[in-house]
């Protein structure tokens, strides 16, 4: 009689090990996505720093494309106001095709080209944009192990137990340019 | 995920440290009863784990310094070179590592790249001079992304510690050895005690050990580092999404001259053998696999994750990396466009940048020369061998000081300033002598000198 109570002792202890360990290994992939999200913040509040200081440059040389401005003052509002992972990469897309679309139009501008200032910030955004895509890499990388991790059997059983839930991932979709840049002659 | 991967390549490490510390352990042992019978096993053991710690305390525990190379290497901040700052920066954040590796440039026409550091803390990435000319934006990236993946899977820790173990047992196995040739006297000492046959097989086992055992360490290791390199080039890829930039760059990379400045102790470190001729010999006891056959597993993924990775290797090679299980986990990944960006940096600019490290001072003539000054010029003016004119060493100077209040006064009362020409970088010397750089980026009020102290207005 004995030897089935040490067996079935035995099988519990496995699968309360089992569970540490499962659930450990749930918790450090949520703590590396909420690190490589971080990650992400940083670039994007990075941008946005840069952008009154750009906004101010191109005013200064362009002050016919007030529309092109105020579209990317806008933006830059909304997408800091946005909550969710959802909301943040639609309004995020919104910013990239209004920056987009404000370069275009200062490549009509030889003046505002030839300033420092404004080279400066250009290399400055062009950078950040390409952290912003690197870090939004890793970070969907770790959405799509963690999702992954908390819906197969038989994780996934844990993974309701104590409440893992599933995480957005985040596509920037780039808004369309709207307008063809005016070109003077 | 990288993370699992890293897991399951660590118990795979565990496994093989563990297999060269029971050698060891072997080694230690029958030694100890080949030499002193009867008990001398444990000495023998105690002896092994001593010289193990011992080699650990020289080898493992130096903080991360170049001066093991002996290359000139400097150290490149944000302003010295923001365009390798920032591929360093992405490469960083595709992988998801926390802290930032520092960055150094060595003078060297050699293209090469290797890591070095101790943990994720004090990682270093060095480039040689000749790769970043060499190079265009993709592949630098990868190269980067390549050593970067090194950092993640902590092999510089691995390999040293490795080496150590690698070394211990050559160590013992050569004290064997050479007890060995004074056998005569242990052999009468062992008959005089009546052990006789007993001690003879214990040292037909210390022998055989002592001759083996090196030799089977050192396949390990080899093997184990081969292994690496090919995890760094998967993970690589997965980073930068594009694994033709890494081929291309090792294609680059490999029919270039070889750096000077290895030696074996650091050869695992570099991206390419720098020991290998161009044909290569590339056997049993290499550091690196063979650059071709690198390029051959890069240019057949048909994805960028790890899955795809192991799904060419296996293609190309016939033997598995990481093993399908774990392969498994892997998220997708497709491949990118290449970026339109050409060589990033010119031999011009990696020049300057390597005389604005040492600390030279260019200037630039009426007639059109241009001059560098070098660091420890004393003078302040130069005459242009061109032309003779004379040209002043930008310097800080003293301002006026203000009328003196008080003999006491704990304050020197003047105040080094200088002027800036322009916005784009400027070198000027301090008072001590030593050079001082602004770069483009620099908007603070005043400058501190390195040297004395001081502290230099800038306006």
């Amino acid at each position: 009689m004995s030897w089935i109570l040490f067996a079935i002792l035995a099988v519990l202890v496995l699968i309360a090990l089992w569970i540490v360990g499962a659930y450990n290994s749930l918790i450090r992939l949520r703590n590396q996505l909420e690190n490589a999200w971080a990650q992400i913040d940083v670039q994007l509040k990075r941008r946005y720093d840069l952008i009154p200081n750009l906004v101010e440059t191109v005013k200064g040389y362009a002050k016919h494309e007030r529309e092109t401005l105020e579209k990317v003052v806008q933006a830059r509002n909304i997408a800091m106001g946005a909550k969710t992972v959802g909301e943040r990469a639609e309004a995020e897309g919104l910013l990239t095709g209004a920056l987009k679309t404000l370069f275009a139009v200062a490549e009509a501008y030889p003046d505002l080209k030839a300033n420092q200032n404004f080279l400066a910030l250009q290399e400055e955004l062009t950078s950040t944009e390409n952290k912003i895509s690197f870090a939004r890499q890793f970070y969907n990388d770790s959405v799509m192990a963690y999702n992954t991790r908390i819906e197969t059997f038989p994780t996934n059983l844990l993974a309701n137990a104590f409440g893992f839930g599933r995480r957005e991932f985040f596509e920037i979709k780039e808004a369309a340019v709207r307008e063809v840049p005016k070109v003077q002659f | 995920m990288i993370w699992e991967q890293i897991a399951a390549n660590r118990r795979r490490s565990a496994l093989l440290i563990a297999i060269l510390t029971v050698l060891l352990a072997a080694v230690g042992v029958t030694i100890g009863e080949a030499l002193a019978p009867g008990g001398g096993g444990f000495i023998g053991l105690a002896v092994a784990l001593l010289i193990l710690v011992i080699q650990y305390a020289i080898y493992a525990t130096q903080p991360a310094s170049l001066f093991l190379l002996g290359a000139t290497a400097r150290e490149l901040s944000r302003e010295d070179s923001p365009r390798l700052f920032n591929i360093v920066e992405e490469m960083r954040l595709a992988s998801g590592l926390s802290f930032m590796p520092r960055i150094y440039l060595i003078d060297d026409p050699a293209p090469n790249a290797f890591a070095m550091g101790r943990g994720e803390k004090d990682s270093i990435i060095a480039v040689t001079s000749g790769l970043l000319y060499r190079l265009n934006r993709d592949e630098l990236q990868g190269v980067i992304a390549h050593e970067i993946g090194h950092v993640r899977n902590r092999d510089v820790q691995f390999m040293t510690l490795a080496a150590v173990l690698l070394g211990t047992i050559v160590i013992l196995s050569e004290i064997i050895l050479r007890s060995m040739r004074f056998g005569g006297r242990m052999r009468t000492r062992s008959n005089s005690r009546g052990a006789g046959q007993a001690q003879l097989f214990i040292l037909l086992i210390a022998l055989l050990l002592a001759i083996l055992a090196p030799l089977l360490a050192q396949l390990l290791y080899f093997a184990c580092s081969r292994k690496r390199e090919f995890l760094a080039d998967a993970c690589a890829a997965q980073f930068t999404r594009y694994p033709e930039g890494l081929a291309s760059a090792l294609e680059k990379i490999s029919a270039a001259p070889r750096v000077s400045f290895a030696n074996r102790a650091t050869a695992p470190m570099f991206i390419v053998n720098p020991f290998a001729a161009q044909g290569g010999t590339h056997g049993l006891f290499s550091t690196h696999p063979p650059t071709a056959e690198r390029i051959r597993v890069l240019r057949s993924m048909t994805g960028a994750s790890l899955r795809d990775y192991e799904a060419a290797f296996r293609m190309r090679t016939g033997k598995s990396l990481i093993g399908q299980q774990s392969a498994q986990t892997a998220p997708q990944a497709s491949i990118r466009e290449p970026s339109p960006e050409g060589p990033v940096f010119s031999r011009q600019s990696v020049r300057d940048t390597s005389y604005r490290q040492q600390g030279y001072i260019p200037l630039h003539c009426a007639c059109g020369l241009n001059l560098m000054v070098p660091p420890n010029y004393e003078q302040s003016e130069v005459r242009c061998p061109r032309c003779g004119a004379r040209l002043p060493v930008p310097a800080a100077v003293h301002e006026a000081a203000p009328p003196a209040r008080d003999s006491k006064s704990p304050r020197p009362s003047s105040k080094l300033r200088y002027r800036r020409h322009g916005t784009s970088w400027e070198s000027f010397r301090c008072a001590c002598g030593n050079t001082i750089q602004l770069s483009p980026l620099f908007a603070a009020p005043q400058v501190r000198c390195p040297r004395c102290g001081s502290i230099i207005q800038v306006i």
